[in-house]
């Protein structure tokens, strides 16, 4: 057992401290281009905390919570046949900063059809509903933080930003981790696509290179021949302390 | 040149989106797709303690209710547990607690309401050094040197937030009216400078047909903005 970093007496093994979120790479939260965030901004500095251990733990999941087909999106809402598009498998890992991955841990995503449609009440975009398309799934990473799931590639859609802003083709994911403060949802984006330097949401990121990690390259060794292409996505989660003075760390 | 440290960069936060639904709460959005829907139990069937209701609405800059947002509650068992391996105590949760839940605003009004137990107090840092000092001076350097004490911490709801227009999901606490003499001595609240910030992070407790109800309003911008946190 490592009792490297644990914070405190309390704690069991699996608690160590984690690195401080480096803001600079992540959206700020008044991104003006982005008009809804002008009144969804706070406007005051957050309050730093150390890890406590409100902050360490977090919820954990097992495969009784999932059904068989929740990392198929091709076959999980077919009624009468299987949803139009592109097939795609989309495929990585889920990492930690320290290039560890991140085991049996929740990773969940939604997206519009091939058409750019979401299957929502208050989406009305002109694209047509896919009858056999649902749009989400889930699925746990196994011991070295692999995932993959099969779902068709999503269309790009208009959204009232500016009169004329279309979103990329994208994918909306959710990720856990081990505590709550690894918490992350984000959205990935497929390379060569022409409307990425368009987009006010995408540049509401800083920092170029957090953009390109956003953006998953075409893996044809990953596809399946004469059926399905391939994305890979790897997605880093904030690491934790591991080694350092220990002893300081336990107040002993 | 030095080596290169070659730490990985954390994946950069997106908005949630406004059809967030979809992924994380598919019943609302107008369909059944899982077998299962997460996070629709927090407490579970066998949890010990008080049961309680929580209400409030999030309000952005305008004094409009979010109609779309998306809350995540983490909290600890009515003995000041989480059921998770870093907690020593984790064995002793009882089962089906998982002190975990999505919950949504109401897509007309904005209001949201969970049902949860209350949760106890929880063990806070310990002292980074041997304590060498007394209780008193120790109290005095919370805001002095900002060092969060070992204090146990006063009963509190840990708060997610994601919608749209939010760019990377707030988190804040949510804690109890009830408990004027933990929430004097706990460390976080303590942390907040502006002493009249930190009813912000105070939940109103009342009753509604003989239940505990609990109204916690969150504020993104504006009067009385809610104090949130960099954990
Ligand atoms: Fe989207």
């Amino acid at each position: 057992m490592t009792r490297m970093g644990r914070i405190g007496s309390n704690t069991g093994p699996g608690a160590a401290e984690y690195f401080q979120r480096d803001r600079t790479l992540h959206p700020p939260a008044y991104t003006p281009n982005y008009k809804t965030s002008v009144a969804r901004s706070p406007r005051y500095a957050l309050l730093s905390l150390q890890n406590s251990l409100s902050e360490v733990t977090g919820p954990t999941f097992g495969h009784s919570d999932l059904g068989p087909l929740d990392n198929d999106l091709i076959l999980n809402y077919a009624h009468d046949g299987e949803p139009i598009g592109e097939r795609i498998i989309v495929h990585g890992r889920v990492l930690d900063e320290t290039g560890r991955g991140v085991p049996n841990t929740l990773v969940e995503f939604w997206q519009a059809n091939a058409g750019g449609r979401y299957r929502h009440k208050k989406d009305t975009y002109l694209a047509p509903i896919d009858p056999n398309f649902g749009g989400c799934g889930r699925t746990l990473t196994d011991e070295d933080g692999y995932y993959y799931f099969r779902t068709v590639k999503p269309g790009a859609y208009p959204w009232r930003n500016w009169v004329n802003n279309w979103r990329p083709a994208h994918i909306h994911f959710s990720v856990f981790g081990a505590g709550f403060v690894q918490r992350l949802i984000t959205q990935m984006y497929f390379e060569g696509d022409p409307l990425l330097p368009h987009c006010p949401i995408v540049k509401s990121i800083p920092d170029q290179d957090a953009i390109d990690q956003l953006i998953a390259p075409l893996d044809l060794n990953a596809a399946v021949p004469l059926d399905c292409l391939a994305y890979k996505f790897d997605i880093v989660l904030r690491g934790s302390r591991s080694t350092l003075f220990e002893n300081r760390l336990e107040g002993n | 040149m030095p080596q290169p440290l070659n730490y990985l960069r954390e994946t950069a936060s997106q908005t949630a989106g406004p059809y967030v639904h979809i992924g994380l709460a598919p019943g609302a959005a107008g369909f059944d797709l899982f077998e299962k829907e997460l996070g629709t139990d927090i407490a579970g069937p066998n949890a010990k303690g008080e049961r309680i209701t929580v209400e409030g609405t999030v309000i952005d800059g305008m004094g409009a209710p979010l109609k779309d947002v998306l809350i995540e509650v983490w909290q600890a068992n009515a003995a000041g547990i989480y059921p998770h391996p870093a907690d020593r105590r984790a064995g002793e949760v009882e089962e089906g607690f998982r002190g975990w839940g999505r919950v949504i605003s109401n897509f007309e009004t904005g209001l949201f309401s969970f049902e949860t137990i209350k949760p106890g107090s929880v063990p806070g840092r310990p002292a980074a050094h041997p304590p060498r000092r007394s209780a008193d001076e120790e109290a005095k350097d919370a805001l002095g040197r900002g060092r969060q004490d070992q204090r146990p911490m006063a009963p509190h709801l840990n708060l997610w937030i994601v919608a749209r227009g939010i760019n990377i999901g707030l988190n804040t606490r949510m804690y109890f009216s009830d408990e004027e003499e933990a929430n004097a001595k706990d460390p976080v609240l303590n942390l907040i400078e502006q002493v009249d910030r930190r009813p912000t992070l105070i939940a109103k407790r009342g009753e509604r047909d003989g239940k505990v109800v609990y109204r916690f309003d969150i504020r993104l911008q504006g009067e009385n903005e809610t104090v949130f946190l960099d954990v």
